[in-house]
């Protein structure tokens, strides 16, 4: 275990009644690599959030007379080659890229639990959903996102769609997992035994057992999607310009990168916290919430 | 063993046949008429039953279907429409210079994964563990083309020491090939890093509390030995399956990766057919890669096997 429980220095955290209802939220802000996740991803959650109210001007107001100035008082984040402000940009792009990784998420939590419960809980369905999840899976999730946007054509909506299609197979396997072990215990025996209906037992018995793994899943795969959602948009497959995300921020800049490096570092720099900020925080539930998933699958 | 081989062959069949369809079922979500988009806006009429005509689209979807598969069954992957050659032939020239990059950050990969990962366990809690768990987390939050253009800031705007992109084949220029192929390598690995690392990481802690470890220990044989003769074997087990992991990862990433540096590899192969809507290479590049990563993992499974008997006799894990 990493998480250092009663290590000194960590702050105190009182019990009032929310910890007493959620004593799980205790151990969560005692874990270090939490606390500092949900701090990266939160400012960059406020950052979309506000965006409107963070950004001094609009993303996509050119102005040539203030080409690639680099950041300094005026310009906090610089501008770029139409003289457009970094900083709207790069705030309206953290609104699309975490409104992309949040579509992708509940996709998931949807169709990853209703397909991963149907495997796990009627074993007659098991075989052909895992097959097909083999053959999803066998392609490599970027290169299987990248084919089926350009196939859709390129857009915002295409792309949650193509990244939903490549994460929903691996959330199928985590919740069809833990539903093969639940269904095995001995109370939803007894639900059984008692004549429950299908939908009862797996509703009201085998799911609320499985939530861990499929929390701690979730937020990975909220990383995943952020980041590959980049790539599409580098690619050219996300949404088009002029509509600012992090990716195709870096694909303009990329041209200009001897003359006005920072177009291309800053967006990366706020995919990369918002990332390793999801993956402390995926991090920090899976060794609080289900400690038995320490090596996760990639 | 030979049993083992041949189960394994067998379930890999299923996968294989719906790998094809769903390959052969991208083309079919383009939205309206693939042609139009293929042509573009200037195309006219005769143009586009031209275009319809030779991809097959003017036959009914049976029909399309039939000739996907026999296609299949004579090694045909269809015809790029951009390059105006074979899909399959285009993409196996590519090959070698895709796979020795692939291969080049592989070594790279496992050196440092496994290292990280080894120091990491030896010298648990201490500031190497935590240092090399957290290179491991940032590696895996880092944007592959993103780091690819840092890289190149660093080491070819401001240093100067490396070309910004391109290719020189290892045959042609061992020096030169070294110089273009260590940004993408580097690149490529760093995001593998954190996985091997936590991995070998986790594996080695397991492998430490074992009764042999204690027993090696007992009989007085040095530390170094006992970790690099007795828990280091036992630590490559585990490391062999992320292998066809990696290599997948690898895959992926080299289709930006490769943009990103210039190479003509298969990922910049796939990256441009994706920007003209080169259909047809799309399909086939797909289906050729994800068939030579079921080859591969096919592999890495029997390479398990034999060095795991256990794998052997119990499937299921």
């Amino acid at each position: 275990m990493t998480a250092a429980v009663d290590a000194p220095g960590l702050p105190a955290v009182a019990k009032t009644g929310l910890f007493k209802r959620w004593p799980i939220l205790r151990r969560l802000l005692r874990h270090k690599a939490f606390v500092i996740g949900a701090v990266l991803f939160g400012f960059i959650l406020l950052v979309a959030l506000f965006a409107d109210w963070i950004a001094p001007i609009d993303p996509n107001r050119i102005s040539i007379r203030n080409r690639f100035k680099p950041p300094d008082l005026t310009h906090w984040l610089g501008t770029d080659n139409l003289g457009r402000s970094q900083l709207s940009r790069v705030a309206y792009g953290a609104r699309l890229s975490l409104a992309i990784g949040f579509a992708v998420v509940v996709l998931n939590a949807v169709f990853g639990v209703i397909l991963g419960a149907a495997a796990g809980y009627f074993r007659r369905l098991d075989n052909i959903l895992m097959r097909i999840t083999d053959a999803l899976m066998a392609f490599p999730a970027v290169l299987l996102a990248i084919g089926i946007a350009a196939a859709l054509g390129p857009s915002s909506m295409t792309a949650a769609i193509a990244l939903s299609a490549v994460y929903i197979p691996r959330t199928a396997r985590i919740v069809r997992a833990s539903v093969l072990v639940v269904r095995e215990m001995e109370f939803v025996q007894a639900a059984i035994a008692m004549g429950a209906s299908h939908l009862r037992i797996l509703g009201k018995h085998v799911l609320p057992n499985c939530l861990a793994p499929l929390i701690v899943q979730l937020t990975f795969i909220f990383a995943y999607a952020v980041l590959s959602e980049a790539v599409l948009s580098f690619l050219g497959l996300g949404a088009a310009p002029p509509t600012p995300t992090w990716g195709n921020i870096i694909a303009e800049g990329r041209q200009y990168i001897r003359e006005a490096a920072w177009i291309t570092v800053i967006p990366g720099m706020a995919l990369a916290a918002t990332v390793l900020g999801l993956n402390l925080l995926g991090d920090g539930l899976r060794d609080v919430l289900d400690p038995r998933l320490k090596i996760s699958q990639a | 063993m030979g049993r083992y081989v041949v189960a394994r062959l067998i379930q890999s069949i299923p996968v294989l046949i719906l790998v094809s369809v769903i390959s052969f079922g991208i083309m079919k979500l383009v939205p309206g008429d693939p042609a139009v988009l293929i042509g573009g806006p200037t195309a006219t009429p005769a143009e586009l039953d031209n275009i319809r005509q030779n991809l097959g689209l003017d036959q009914p979807f049976h029909v399309q279907m039939g000739r996907f598969y026999a296609g299949l069954a004579r090694g045909d992957l269809g015809r790029s429409l951009l390059l105006g050659k074979p899909v399959l032939e285009a993409t196996i020239e590519r090959i070698p210079v895709s796979l020795s990059i692939a291969l080049y950050s592989m070594v790279l990969t496992l050196f440092l994964g496994i290292s990280c990962g080894v120091i990491a366990a030896l010298k648990r809690n201490s500031w190497a563990d935590q240092a090399a768990m957290a290179f491991a987390l940032i590696g895996v939050s880092l944007p592959n083309f993103w780091l690819g253009l840092m890289l190149i800031i660093l080491f070819s705007v401001h240093l100067g020491w490396l070309p910004t992109g391109g290719y020189v084949p290892w045959q042609n220029d061992p020096v030169g090939w070294f110089r273009t192929a260590t940004m993408p390598a580097v690149t490529l690995a760093l995001l593998q890093v954190g996985l091997l690392a936590r991995i070998t990481r986790s594996t080695m802690l397991e492998v430490l509390r074992q009764d042999y470890i204690r027993t090696a220990r007992a009989k007085g044989l040095p530390e170094f030995l006992v970790i690099a003769k007795h828990a280091f074997k036992n630590v490559m087990i585990p490391v062999i399956t992320v292998i066809g992991v990696i290599f997948s990862v690898l895959l992926s990433g080299s289709v930006v990766v490769e943009s990103v540096f210039s190479v003509p590899g298969i990922g910049s192969l796939l990256g441009s057919a994706v920007l003209r809507r080169d259909y047809p290479m799309i399909q086939g590049g797909l289906l050729f890669v994800a068939t030579a990563l079921l080859m591969l993992n096919l592999l890495v499974d029997v390479l398990y096997a034999y060095f795991d008997p256990r794998v052997r006799y119990d499937s299921r894990s």
